[in-house]
């Protein structure tokens, strides 16, 4: 008997912990030495190098001068006024990042009719075009998100690249859940579910929905120590942490890469990080409301997610595992049709940020705008 | 000057584990022995270096003083001692004082001829102090993952240190810790009112027997563990408690990085349904 204890207390627990890893830790202190404040990676699993196809051809300066595009061909809405050659250089890069697949309906087919190059007949030609003006409102517009890339100020951004990576719908997007059942009997009332969404934790396994498109508030932390003030409901910040699961996962980060825990919501103990942060989640609601969800009835069924909305982005679309989408790389300087101009593009501007107390604008202008 | 009838034993000559009988004596009340010596040492110096550490920092606010550890990039080399070689050096004044009393408590257990279940108990708090300073440390390559000696510092390194794996309540050590402590909280409730109820009857009834004790429990949850078995209980229950939230420190950096919630993706894995 004692001896079956004995072996129990040493067997059970050593079965217990043998989902652990062994291996070299890679380490970052981010923070005050003793805070407590570190990146920590299992070396052998850091997400590998991304591979960043190179220039079909050097684009040169005498390329960008001569006829325009809508001078040679019909119906060029967006990029009207690059030169043909810079044009046709841009079509030939998309293609490939897009649907490099050959064939019928691989390459230009995906979104042209080759009898009629300029005819919109296909849906992914409407797609495609929004996502150019998209792509040229981010660069344009969205700066403040980059402004810690090393190339921040001189061409930081994104390309088609950075989501679709060789495919024609990029492999990381969310579309809302399905509605839980009504009533008692299977209703899990959208969490306990060991969801990748949240990092396996049993928040709710689609915080997307409420807090990546429209405008709800998503802090939910008291401003005081005892708050005698509502501030949020449990279900609203289980939400907001769900959101922030993701971030970590997606950005292959833990939550104190922005934040200092002792206080989540003070910026003054937050990393300059956690502005960029702040820009990209008002970006990708802006990518989310007016550019995808804006095409409406443009998608066709089998681009739509199980509740009929169509598939979104958020962190992991471009970041996919780090914390710099690429791991950093500069692509969009071998594209300038892609960087746009700002507030001067044919889509809706952005929206007004959201409505936030004070302490935000003046820390994200404190830390992260010089750095622009 | 004894309190108790049995105190007089404690006064017994040997029984010490280095020293012969260089150190053995008394200073009024208290058994000095080595032991006793090098606690003072290392007391009194781990002490003064935390009042100088102070002295040369930017607060004497007794809750804001703390005494960090060095930057990650030293490794485990030593730091300029005010870039976190303060640290390094009362850790190991630390250690040696909780060393060398565990080790004089020893040392009583020999003179008193019993078994060492005190010294033990106290080496298991010893043990999550070290696990948390020196092995994950050591573990992880590097001193600047121990814990700043400062009472609210040492809290942001634990809620930081905690959220580095997203969500800590699942890791499954940190789970056993915290049974083990809250179950520790209830057997001493339970034991400690089933005392004091023993020992003060009503008015003009006598002081209740073990018998009675027994009972009462019996009646409530059909078991008593007896007025011996509860001390074992309330040991096994406090030592593991301890013990655990050593291992789950352990875990967290030297043999897992990413959230704690992803460690039971093991379970989802399983080949039985996966």
């Amino acid at each position: 008997m004692i001896r079956k204890l004995v072996s129990m207390s040493l067997v059970l627990p050593a079965l217990l912990l043998a989902g652990c890893e062994v291996g070299t830790k890679v380490t970052d202190q981010v923070g005050y030495r003793g805070a407590g404040l570190n990146q920590i990676a299992l070396k052998r699993t850091l997400p590998a190098a991304d591979v960043i196809p190179e220039p079909l051809y050097e684009l040169t300066p005498e390329m960008r001068q001569g006829p325009t595009a809508k001078q040679t061909y019909q119906n060029v809405q967006v990029l009207g006024d690059l030169s043909a050659e810079e044009f046709n250089y841009t079509m030939a890069a998309i293609s490939g990042w897009v649907a490099p697949v050959e064939g019928e309906n691989g390459g230009c087919n995906y979104c042209h009719n080759p009898e009629n190059m300029a005819s919109d007949e296909k849906y992914t030609k409407i797609v495609a075009r929004k996502m150019l003006q998209m792509t040229r409102d981010i660069n344009a517009n969205w700066t403040p998100h980059f402004s810690l890339s090393q190339y921040a100020g001189k061409g930081a951004g994104v390309t088609c690249w950075t989501c679709h990576r060789g495919q024609p719908v990029p492999k990381y997007n969310w579309s809302a859940a399905l509605p839980d059942p009504k009533g008692i009997v299977g209703n899990k009332h959208g969490q306990n579910a060991p969801a990748k969404s949240v990092a396996y934790a049993s928040l709710p396994t689609d915080p997307f929905a409420a807090l990546l498109q429209g405008k709800n508030i998503i802090s939910v932390q008291a401003t005081s120590a005892y708050p005698s003030q509502y501030v949020e409901s449990i279900q609203k910040t289980e939400k907001t942490y769900g959101l922030m699961m993701h971030m970590s996962q997606g950005l292959g980060v833990n939550c104190t890469y922005c934040h200092n825990s002792q206080n989540f919501a003070s910026w003054s103990l937050s990393r300059p990080q956690r502005v960029n942060a702040w820009y990209g989640i008002r970006m990708v609601r802006d990518i989310n409301d007016n550019y995808i969800t804006a095409l409406g009835k443009v998608w066709p069924a089998n681009r739509l997610g199980p509740a009929g909305d169509p598939k979104k982005v958020f962190c992991t679309t471009c970041h996919q595992g780090k914390n710099k989408p690429l791991g950093g790389a500069n692509m969009l300087k071998d594209y300038p049709a892609l960087k746009g101009t700002p507030h001067d593009m044919s889509a809706p501007p952005a929206p007004p940020m959201d409505a936030l107390p004070a302490p935000v604008p003046v820390a994200a202008a404190d830390t992260a705008r010089p750095a622009a | 000057m004894a309190l108790l009838s049995f105190e007089r034993k404690y006064r017994v000559r040997g029984g010490t584990l280095v020293g012969g009988d260089l150190f053995d004596f008394w200073v009024g009340p208290f058994y000095v022995g080595f032991f006793g010596v090098t606690t003072i040492f290392f007391a009194t110096l781990g002490t003064a270096l935390i009042l100088y550490g102070a002295a040369i920092g930017p607060t004497w606010n007794p809750w804001l003083i703390s005494i960090a550890p060095p930057d990650i990039s030293y490794g485990l080399s030593l730091a300029p001692l005010r870039e976190g070689g303060l640290w390094q050096i009362i850790t190991i004044c630390a250690v040696g004082a909780f060393s060398s009393w565990a080790l004089r408590e020893v040392e009583i257990c020999r003179k008193l001829g019993m078994g060492y279940h005190v010294p033990f108990a106290f080496s298991v708090a010893i043990f999550a102090y070290v696990s948390l300073v020196v092995i994950r440390p050591a573990l992880m390559g590097a001193w600047g993952f121990g814990f700043p000696y400062g009472i609210f510092s040492h809290l942001d390194w634990v809620s930081n240190t905690g959220y580095q794996y997203l969500h800590f309540h699942y890791n499954p050590a940190h789970m056993l810790a915290v049974s083990f402590f809250f179950t520790t909280a209830l057997a001493l409730g339970l034991h400690g009112s089933l005392v004091l109820s023993a020992v003060n009857p009503a008015k003009g009834t006598d002081v209740k027997s073990p018998e009675y004790e027994d009972t009462f429990f019996r009646d409530l949850v059909g078991y008593s563990v007896g007025t011996l078995g509860i001390h074992r209980v309330g040991l096994l229950l406090a030592l593991n408690a301890g013990f655990w939230s050593a291992v789950c420190i352990i875990l967290s950096g030297p043999f897992w990085s990413r959230g704690w919630p992803e460690w039971w993706t093991w379970w989802l894995n399983l080949p039985i349904w996966r």
